[in-house]
């Protein structure tokens, strides 16, 4: 018989890609295609759905057919993809009313001031436990009800539909126009600001609050379930998973466990919790999330700390400031100096996100002086990141009984040596790489595989996970303190620039 | 302080004699323009010749500039862009092979660790990215001379130091050696460095085919060596994959 494998899709901000895994869980083959960043107006951001859609079915055969393998080896499809981008389409021809708004996209920051004087976030915390943010979806809708003339109405005739990408791509894959499934998964719903977060279904009065009506909106499923078949391009195979990037990132990772911890690192990073069971309320500044929902099991939760600068701040030192030419001679130029000469760096270039949430923050380049060179700036560079990774680990250990025993990493920047072991030394706690860096395609296969019946549970996939590189503390803690109090220093001084604070 | 190297003067002006003219020169024109005698010109060109930064044309036995120094101010690559780009495909080959997965690249000599991706058994390892290996002892290092990305150090003190019994210290045999992993296009090290441990090699090409590394994978050599104690066929083609994959990434077309 023909060795089986699982199709992920992650549908990301930049591209979208297609990879097979085998059953030990490593990567057969990729296949990815970028799409086109819309710029319309300062501070928005745009993508062609369309577009998205097209590019799905060109990688999908051409993984395929770099592994050679036959659509009926394909045992089942997990999707993974950017979290909170709005697409709305019509329910009758499948074309998108305009192009989807993009989860960076900043266009709903006055309805955010709005919704934070009136009614305030305690309300919307209790509900979804997410503060009003130009980030999630429901601003969105808004948006575009009150700034696109007849949309509303439309919707209310329930002429049209709205999605998350998971939501757009399944119901194209599962024929679209001609009886497509209509489906979100937890994850991507709880992201929504509409979804309660206690009983996993569109809360009423975040509806009426926000004025969408229900016929638009897709049935909330299990992340892992098994939805439906395909219907286009490829015919008759299991749809078994949705979750968002950073939730998928946290399955393939195998934090299955309260306790267990991830960090994305990439433009910026994204630091998950397993909290288990249980709803955790953040008092420092993170977010509460659902991290998967496994068939009828319950759920589990997560705290997400979300920071927005990391592999951005190398991206502005090699393109704005033209010191390095590419991202990892960082690491060659930090390494010309043996530390920071007493300057840092705080990347608050649009504010800073967990667990200060302050956007009155602009970046500040502090401790200059006729010492310093592009090396010591260049290790403040690495080390804002490990510092921002330090404040948002001190907010979950804060928040969450058990402190944190190592962290999990993945993303571009963990090929970075010197940074990983900054971020070992300032967390004091050993930081592991996995040995399939591609773990946000991983979850969304893993979680797929598992509603297919490919692996029959989590434990094995626990130990299909394994170590590529660790990195142990090595930093003298006394040292590890007086630099996080310079760096706390430095923060202050970034906070307060951009015009009055608002209380948040 | 000393003055000019005069041998390394006369080879200077022979590149921008051949760089300067549109077609190929032979060895009386060469020694003619510089006011050198034949033998003195034709061992500059001959030394050229072997670091490759002349060819010279097996019909005509005519002279021209050598692809090598064609690519010598391009070939730059920064170590941890090697590492960088990589690293989906050493992790790809260490889960594939079951063993652990170094790059090395060359650093005054000898090879220098730019990457490494542990053996997929979870025992307790230690990175040793940075650490520091003999080119003549170990596959990376034999790729590493074999394409030219290092060269031996002839003075470098009494010669190369044999670690085992099966260390190829004498510069003949590893000569031989070497040639024979210039054929074969990867390289193997059986005990040559430590007792018991084996590994294997493939350079990594970048621009132009130039080699700018070498990944290999290295463990017990019973699990690298099959009964008659050759590396296992299985493991050479993942780990030529994987070198071919990186080299496509960099740019490498025909590799």
């Amino acid at each position: 018989m023909a060795e089986r494998y699982v199709m992920s899709v992650d549908q990301g901000t930049n591209s979208t890609r297609c990879i097979l895994f085998d059953h030990r869980g490593r990567l057969v083959s990729v296949a990815q295609r970028e799409h086109r960043q819309h710029f319309p107006r300062p501070g928005w951001v745009e993508h062609d759905a369309v577009e998205i859609w097209q590019n799905l079915r060109r990688v999908v055969p051409e993984a395929l057919s770099l592994a050679g393998v036959g659509t009926a080896q394909v045992a089942a499809i997990g999707l993974a993809n950017q979290r909170e981008t709005t697409v709305l389409w019509d329910r009758r021809t499948g074309a998108p009313l305009g192009r989807a708004i993009v989860w960076q996209d900043t266009r709903t920051a006055p309805l955010v001031e709005e919704l934070l004087r009136h009614p305030g976030e305690t309300f919307f915390l209790e509900r979804c436990a997410l503060p009003p943010s130009t980030y999630f979806s429901a601003l969105r809708i808004r948006w575009l009800f009150d700034h696109v003339k007849g949309v509303e109405q439309r919707a209310r005739d329930g002429e049209v539909l709205f999605g998350t990408m998971e939501s757009w791509l399944l119901w194209n894959l599962t024929g679209g126009a001609d009886g497509g499934l209509h489906l979100t998964d937890a994850t991507n719903a709880g992201r929504t600001m509409l979804m309660n977060i206690h009983t996993l279904a569109w809360d009423d009065e975040l509806l009426d609050f926000f004025g969408v009506p229900r016929p638009m909106l897709p049935e909330i499923r299990p992340s892992a379930e098994r939805y439906g078949e395909t219907r286009a391009l490829l015919p008759g195979i299991p749809l078994t998973a949705a979750l968002g990037d950073q939730q998928a990132a946290l399955f393939g990772q195998t934090c299955f466990s309260p306790g267990e911890a991830k960090c994305t690192y990439g433009t910026g990073a994204f630091l998950l919790l397993n909290t288990g069971g249980e709803v955790v309320r953040s008092r420092h500044g993170l977010l509460t999330t659902v991290a998967y929902k496994i068939g009828d099991q319950p759920p589990a939760y997560a705290l997400e700390g979300s920071i927005a600068v990391t592999g951005a701040l190398v991206q502005w030192f090699r393109d704005r400031l033209g010191l390095i030419s590419s991202a990892p001679e960082i690491e060659t130029l930090a390494r010309t100096v043996e530390d920071n000469g007493g300057c840092y760096i705080v990347p608050a270039f649009s504010g800073l996100f967990a667990p200060h949430w302050r956007s009155d923050a602009r970046g500040v380049i502090v401790g200059l002086t006729s010492y310093i060179t592009k090396g010591h700036l260049a290790r403040a560079v690495l080390e804002a990141t490990g510092w921002q990774t330090r404040e948002v680990v001190d907010a979950m250990n804060a928040d969450f009984p058990v402190p944190l025993p190592q962290l999990k990493v993945d993303g571009g920047m963990t090929s970075d040596n010197l940074l990983m072991q900054f971020v070992a030394d300032v967390l004091d706690v050993p930081v592991v790489r996995p040995m399939v860096a591609e773990t946000v395609s991983l979850g969304a296969a893993y979680a797929a595989g598992l509603a297919a019946g490919y692996w029959p549970d989590l434990e094995v996939l626990r130990r299909n996970w394994h170590r590529a590189a660790q990195w142990l503390p090595g930093m003298d803690a006394e040292q590890r303190e007086t630099e996080y109090g310079d760096w706390k220093r430095a923060v202050e001084r970034s906070l307060g620039w951009a015009g009055p604070p608002h209380t948040h | 302080m000393a003055g000019p190297v005069q041998s390394i003067e006369r080879a200077a002006a022979i590149l921008r004699l051949l760089a300067g003219g549109p077609r190929r020169l032979g060895l009386g024109e060469v020694a003619a323009s510089l006011g050198l005698a034949k033998g003195t010109a034709h061992g500059i060109l001959r030394t050229l010749q072997h670091v490759d930064f002349v060819e010279q044309d097996a019909a005509t036995g005519k002279y021209q500039l050598g692809a090598a120094l064609l690519h010598l101010g391009t070939s730059y690559l920064d170590v941890n862009e090697l590492r960088s780009r990589s690293l989906n495909w050493a992790d790809a080959l260490a889960a594939r092979s079951g063993e652990a997965v170094r790059l090395g690249t060359p650093l005054e000599g000898r090879v220098l660790v730019v990457h490494h991706v542990f053996r997929p058994d979870d025992s307790f390892q230690t990175l040793d990215v940075g650490a520091l290996l003999p080119l003549h002892a170990s596959s990376l290092g034999k790729v590493l001379l074999a394409f030219g990305t290092a060269t031996a150090e002839p003075d470098r003190a009494p010669g190369l130091e044999a670690y085992t019994r099966h260390t190829l210290a004498d510069p003949e045999r590893l000569a031989r050696a070497l040639a024979a992993v210039r054929e074969a296009g990867w390289a193997a090290e059986i005990q040559e460095m430590t007792m018991g441990e084996a590994g294997i090699a493939a350079p990594i090409r970048g621009h132009g085919g130039l080699v700018v590394g070498a990944i290999g994978l290295s463990g017990p050599v019973e699990r690298i060596c099959d009964g008659q104690g050759r590396p296992r066929p299985a493991l050479i083609s993942l780990l030529r994959e994987a070198a071919r994959a990186i080299s496509r990434d960099l740019g490498a077309a025909r590799w």
